[in-house]
């Protein structure tokens, strides 16, 4: 199972970033645990400084933006 | 998956199409911006009612203004979409961080526009700056520049008032962003942060580089810009503009040139103050700048509220306050505030 963070302050587009994220992993059939990470102070420890962020298993992959759909696909099943 | 399938998702047309497209659309666009005030006539006198009535001029005048400024939207957008695909917050803290301050502060202040920037993650942004080692002052040009001179801005005062005054805003807004700045370093403030953003080493482990996207993929970026910021505010634009076509029409000039023109000095600190509890973007804003320019009120004073709204309010100053002591929040409004007031009034007095 791959945990997935993602880092927003509860914007609207961190939210389509985590539903993005449950229906790429959904699709490819991988497991993931999806944690929303909205504090100010653990954002900026994960080093994320634009929203929404997306790390995988303690990785961070993803700052600033909706991510692209295909390479969030490629990220969910390296 | 292979490399090359992750990079982007695979283009249907290959470049040369693209940049031809491209071509092809700019001068499509040159050629029906041209057209747009004798189309905007044409249509009016299709409908009935007298062209030099109150109605006739209101009508001409929407029907003209609202293709202008979704068309220059639309252009400025795009060309600002593409620029910044070259910009990342990671790189512009790479750049601004241990630069001195003076340089540091002209240089954020531009980075500033060019950076892609939300507020919403103006905290981490913050925070990410701060610890990186880029100077508070240096970090505060960013954060004043970065919201106050953006393109929907510009673009509304240059397709709505005229290029000079535009530009005028661009220098002014960037003037206080490196001054408010440069100021607020010289204080010696740092001791003011929250105490535990002193403390904290923020991670530095940026994401990886993104591979540097073609040029196609810029142009991708461009047109998502334009999507995102195009569908936020054209509601405001055709508010903005239907109120200032009524206004055109029908509103008797100088009606409030007495208590908000030129010559009523405490016009300017008014406006400032009614600015910082208001929280809208330029877009918003739109519609009360042409009604009150509409009513004869001065420039200056327009301007200045247009700032205060922008770059002074209260919901981004809650934000803040996570990161800041109220102390630091009342120094950087008080010095904010100075520099709007002293542009509202040089305003009033140049034009």
């Amino acid at each position: 199972m791959k945990n997935v963070k993602v880092y927003g302050p509860g914007c609207a587009r961190c939210e389509s970033t985590a539903e993005m994220v449950r229906q790429a992993a959904e699709k490819l059939g991988v497991v993931v645990e999806v944690e929303k990470v909205s504090d100010a102070k653990s954002i900026a420890m994960a080093g994320v400084m634009s929203t929404p962020g997306i790390s995988i298993d303690g990785k961070l992959v993803h700052a600033g933006g909706l991510p692209d759909a295909a390479r969030l696909e490629g990220w969910l099943s390296a | 998956m292979t490399a090359e399938t992750r990079t982007f998702p695979p283009y249907r047309l290959p470049g040369w199409a693209w940049h031809l497209a491209l071509v092809a659309a700019v001068a499509a666009w040159v050629l029906v911006y041209r057209q747009l005030s004798p189309l905007a006539e044409a249509m009016t006198a299709l409908l009935p009612v007298a062209r030099d009535s109150h109605a006739g001029e209101a009508i001409a005048f929407f029907l003209y203004d609202v293709p202008k400024v979704m068309m220059l939207l639309t252009l400025i957008v795009f060309v600002m979409g593409v620029v910044r695909s070259w910009f990342s917050p990671e790189k512009t803290r790479a750049l601004l961080s241990g630069r001195r301050e003076g340089v540091g502060n002209v240089m954020s202040a531009g980075l500033g526009i060019l950076t892609p920037f939300c507020s919403c993650s103006a905290v981490p942004l913050f925070i990410g700056f701060v610890s990186a080692g880029v100077p508070l002052g240096v970090t505060f040009s960013f954060l004043i520049a970065a919201p106050m001179v953006n393109e929907v801005a510009l673009v509304l005062l240059f397709g709505l008032v005229g290029w000079t005054v535009a530009l005028t805003y661009l220098a002014f807004g960037l003037g206080i962003a490196i001054v408010a700045g440069f100021v607020i370093g010289k204080l010696r403030l740092e001791g003011w942060l929250q105490d535990w953003v002193r403390e904290i080493n923020a991670g530095t482990a940026a994401p990886p580089e993104d591979d540097a996207p073609t040029l196609v993929g810029r142009y991708k970026l461009g047109i998502r810009a334009v999507r995102e910021i195009v569908a936020k505010v054209w509601v405001w634009i055709l508010l903005g503009i239907g109120i200032g076509a009524l206004i055109h029409g029908y509103v008797p000039e100088a009606l409030m040139a007495r208590i908000m023109g030129a010559d009523a000095w405490w016009s300017v600190p008014a406006a400032v103050l009614i600015g910082i509890p208001m929280y809208t973007n330029a877009a918003g804003v739109i519609p009360i700048v042409e009604a009150l320019l509409g009513k004869g009120a001065a420039l200056g004073t327009v301007l200045a509220f247009m700032m205060s709204v922008i770059a002074l309010s209260l919901p981004e100053m809650i934000i803040l306050r996570q990161v800041l002591t109220l102390r630091l929040i009342a120094v950087f409004v008080g010095v904010v505030a100075s520099g709007i007031l002293t542009v509202g009034f040089l305003f009033n007095a140049i034009f």
